[in-house]
């Protein structure tokens, strides 16, 4: 069968769902009216580790208003069985319960929820509830319990991120050895995900164990298995919606703890709830680990990599071991002979980690990239033609080829965009009046992950098309691309194309991560389409006096709700009048998309990128502000131009917040977040970002999926904060190896 | 309780609120006009950003009864819903959002933030628009969006 060529995938589409966005129509977890709803607020541990001795919950009672407080003393029987807890992005290890019993695991822990008539009411009351403690020792620093590191438990999420590869050669040796070599240590802190959507959960009761529930979540069936079976429901009377998701970066991708808190107590008071967690307590769950990586690199003389040691300890809970993959990166990227890459973990007081836009690989480039950079210091190279020196398309840490690898492409177009001849290679060496001038580049490497996920797509009675699957659109533009997507594979209008998400009653989609969702679910459409096409043409042959009858499938169009035949395209049969012969009736398939395991076992996936960037670094006040920054991304065919750039910029914002702004402080001694608010959770505000832009370098994929698409979500971040921290050294001479990186170390 | 009249996208709302209920949440929980979004509840966001007898406010950092009959515009009273204001307009054009959460602020911010006429050039516009935070990074579109709003003086 042949397609229409008025395609929409590759253009520029505005997002469909943009009118809704910007009249304020569009509606968030917290914002369905629902009746006689009550509000729960809830209330955190102030200690770091311990137990509750006792809770008074009397004062807190008799406000007007308040309704009951839940705690671990009152709460209603839960699962105990900790499988019953887990959710499909659980690391190894116990998953937390809330309100289980008096153990206080982590500062800020939920230990009480206030339902009340009102929110104010309910907020109020949250401070009255009066905890006494037993506290007990705790450790929350990382930097200073990096002795008590071990490698992390096995678990089911280690199918996605496996322990680094085993040594090659013997780089102790090949290391002592070699003429050229850099050892560096690189450290960043906590980082919290802060959508700027408050984690929020309405509730929706409807007796006989039914529950609607609008969530903010990045996995609707995620949590919607997680609630069923803690609370011992049916699946098919637990309902969780999220149409639209303001931000989530990874911090959605686990249930949180204001849907187990509101679920309860709606079960609990047989009555509509609804728990929006305020600005702080966003503080109070998930977050990137804070991480220590030591990097050993060495070359010969003529810059080829002859040794890489990539050792990295981060902060995982007491309870969970969450693992990110960093020690590998390396190796998929540059090639050398002697290896040895080591990571561990430190399991502290605090809450598990979780992925964090481009986990992992984000920590891991920073050091890998300024490492990269002192070579070249060292070795007197340009710091892009180093790369270029230890290119490769293959794989060295798994010695395949890649399905697709168009880096050498996004290092050219990129450094010729921005002007990288232009750079003088002497730190310090360029100037702008009282700035300090510095150009740094990085590159970028990012798993190119598909799902399984299952579509259900159907051709109505008005010759439209309608899909169906659960995923969510969290701000990546997935509602378009994949309307996009369909259209095309029907020959149909965008307008006549309803793509219908957001809902754990549809069919199954993992949750939205790992930049995977157009590779996924657009696999799945793709599928779809094709078995659709095939039952229009077969129902077509049907209808009395067919023209198709002696037809082939491969004679055939999709245009305009039409099947035309090629060769006379005044033949055709619309979708509307195949519908009337079948009575009004739906034409639909479900069907799964899932990746070709056995043909890509021969190849590794990942997208690429290269960022340049050009810093200005007051010579008296130390500040740094990132004037311009290309960044060319390598990810296979990009459907939607106008909504991937955006997730790149957005990507790039991210780098400059990572390198320059951003942070979460313990103070150690209370085990305890000090600056949990976006007034001094420093994120950058229009005034920090000025020049960027994105290219797409071109990608041709043909093995890695149906429709040669990777992912965009997150590549963008990963060569940026390296890439500002080299162009600060070329500014200042000064190699700061901390992120984020402040004034007060560059004066 | 204190009786209070909020006059909101040119309709007038009798409110018997609680002294302590922000602006913010008498729009969002009493009126069941939630476009206008709670990101802090602090005034270190922006996403409450409301237009408040002409100009823009945090409606969070605001308490209900202190707006006793003024005249409050937010994102649902920015067009008729069916032709949208140019800046509306272009925020789609320049895909200047992404998750769509910061958005009914950052529009309400841009229209009280170009009728204050401070803003010349482009670094000034995003100095002057740094209250309104976007986490998912639209910065740059943003931008873009207002300043040719602000060019093509189509502005009101």
């Amino acid at each position: 069968m042949e397609m229409d060529t008025n395609k929409t995938v590759g253009k520029p589409v505005s997002r469909l769902e943009g009118k809704l966005k910007v009249t304020g129509i569009a509606k968030y977890a917290a914002e369905y009216e629902v009746d006689n709803l009550l509000y729960g607020y809830v209330v955190n541990s102030m200690i770091t580790k311990g137990k509750i001795l006792s809770i008074d919950v009397s004062k807190a009672m008799a406000l007007p208003g308040v309704i009951e407080v839940l705690t671990h003393e009152n709460r209603t029987r839960l699962a105990w069985f900790d499988l019953q807890y887990t959710d499909m992005d659980a690391p190894p290890g116990t998953v937390f319960k809330p309100l289980y019993d008096e153990n206080i695991l982590y500062n800020g822990q939920p230990i009480a929820l206030v339902v009340a008539e009102s929110f104010e009411m309910a907020r109020f009351a949250a401070t009255q509830v009066i905890f006494k403690y037993k506290e007990e020792p705790f450790q929350t620093s990382l930097e200073h319990h990096l002795d008590q590191s071990r490698v992390a438990k096995k678990g089911f999420a280690t199918a996605l991120k496996p322990p680094p590869p085993p040594p090659t050669g013997d780089f102790e040796k090949a290391y002592q050895q070699a003429e050229v070599k850099v050892d560096a240590t690189y450290t960043h802190g906590t980082e919290h995900h802060n959508p700027i959507e408050l984690f929020a959960t309405t509730t929706v009761y409807q007796g006989n164990g039914k529950l609607t529930i609008y969530d903010k979540t990045q996995g609707t069936i995620n949590n919607q298995l997680y609630v069923a079976n803690i609370f011992g429901l049916k699946y098919k009377n637990v309902r969780v919606l999220a149409p639209f998701v303001g931000g989530g970066f990874g911090s959605g991708l686990r249930p949180q703890y204001q849907l187990f808190l509101c679920v309860m107590a709606a079960l609990h008071l047989k009555r509509n709830v609804r728990v929006v967690l305020d600005r702080k307590q966003m503080f109070s769950f998930t977050h990137r680990p804070p991480t220590v990586q030591n990097l050993r690199f060495a070359t010969d003389t003529d810059g080829k990599l002859t040794a890489m040691n990539h050792s990295s300890k981060s902060e995982t809970s007491s309870f969970e071991d969450y693992f990110e993959p960093i020690a590998s990166w390396s190796h998929r990227l540059y090639p050398a002979p002697h290896t040895l890459f080591e990571q561990e973990l430190v399991p502290l007081d605090v809450y598990t980690p979780m992925d964090m836009r481009a986990p992992g690989g984000s920590t891991a480039l920073h050091a890998i990239e300024c490492t990269m950079d002192e070579l070249s210091y060292k070795l007197n190279i340009d710091p892009l033609e180093l790369r270029l020196i230890n290119y490769t398309e293959m794989d060295p840490s798994a010695g395949k080829p890649y399905t697709s690898k168009a880096l050498k492409a996004c290092y050219l177009e990129a450094a010729d965009q921005f002007g990288w001849e232009k750079r003088t290679p002497k730190p310090r060496s360029m100037e702008r009046g009282n700035k300090l001038i510095g150009y740094g580049m990085a590159t970028g490497i990012w798993d190119a992950f598909q799902f399984p996920s299952r579509v259900e797509a159907m051709i109505t009675a008005d010759g439209k098309m309608i899909l169906n699957n659960a995923v969510t659109d969290i701000g990546t533009g997935t509602f378009t691309v994949m309307t996009q997507i369909a259209a095309d594979e029907l020959g149909l209008p965008l307008e006549e194309v309803d793509f219908r998400y957001g809902d754990s009653k549809k069919p199954f989609s993992m949750f939205q991560g790992g930049s995977a969702m157009t590779s996924s679910t657009g696999v799945a459409i793709v599928i779809a389409a094709k078995e659709l096409r095939k039952k229009l043409a077969k129902k077509a042959r049907e209808m009395p006096h067919s023209p198709f009858k002696k037809v082939e499938d491969a004679e055939l169009t999709f245009s305009n709700g039409n099947i035309i035949l090629n060769n006379d395209p005044n033949i055709s049969v619309s979708f509307k009048d195949i519908i009337a012969f079948n009575k009004g009736k739906v034409i639909k398939t479900t069907n799964m998309g899932k990746p070709h395991l056995l043909k890509l076992k021969k190849y590794s996936l990942a997208t690429h990128s290269a960022s340049f960037v050009e810093v200005e670094v007051d010579k008296d006040l130390g500040t740094v502000t990132v004037t311009r920054a290309v960044t060319a991304v390598a990810a296979g065919k990009i459907i939607n131009p106008k909504t991937a750039k955006s997730q790149v910029y957005g990507s790039m914002v991210w780098g400059i917040s990572k390198a320059l702004h951003e942070e979460t402080i313990m103070d150690e001694n209370l085990g305890k977040y000090i600056n949990a608010n976006l007034g001094e959770y420093h994120l950058p505000v229009h005034a920090d970002i000025r020049q960027l832009e994105v290219i797409f370098a071109e990608e041709n994929d043909e093995l890695i999926n149906e429709l040669g698409v990777k992912g965009v979500g997150e590549i963008g971040l990963v060569g940026m904060p390296a890439a500002i921290s080299n162009a600060i050294y070329h500014a200042t001479g000064k190699r700061i190896n901390k992120l984020p990186i402040h004034f007060d170390e560059l004066i | 309780m204190t009786k209070t009249t909020l006059n909101v996208n040119q309709q007038r709302y009798e409110l018997n609120l609680l002294p302590w209920v922000s602006l913010l949440d008498a729009l969002r929980e009493h009126l069941k006009l939630t476009g206008t979004k709670k990101g802090c509840d602090h005034g270190q966001c922006g996403a409450c950003t409301i237009i408040c007898d002409g100009k823009r406010i945090l409606s969070c950092m605001t308490l209900a009864v202190m707006k006793n009959d003024s005249e409050i515009t937010t994102i649902e009273g920015i067009s008729d819903g069916e032709s949208l204001h140019p800046i509306q307009q272009a925020f789609i054009d320049h895909d200047a959002f992404q998750c769509g959460y910061c958005t009914p602020g950052q529009i309400c911010s841009a229209i009280g933030m170009l009728k204050e006429g401070h803003a010349h050039t482009r670094e000034e516009v995003q100095e002057l628009m740094s209250g309104n935070i976007c986490r998912c990074g639209a910065n740059v579109g943003i931008i873009d969006a207002i300043m040719q709003v602000k060019d093509g003086g189509t502005h009101e």
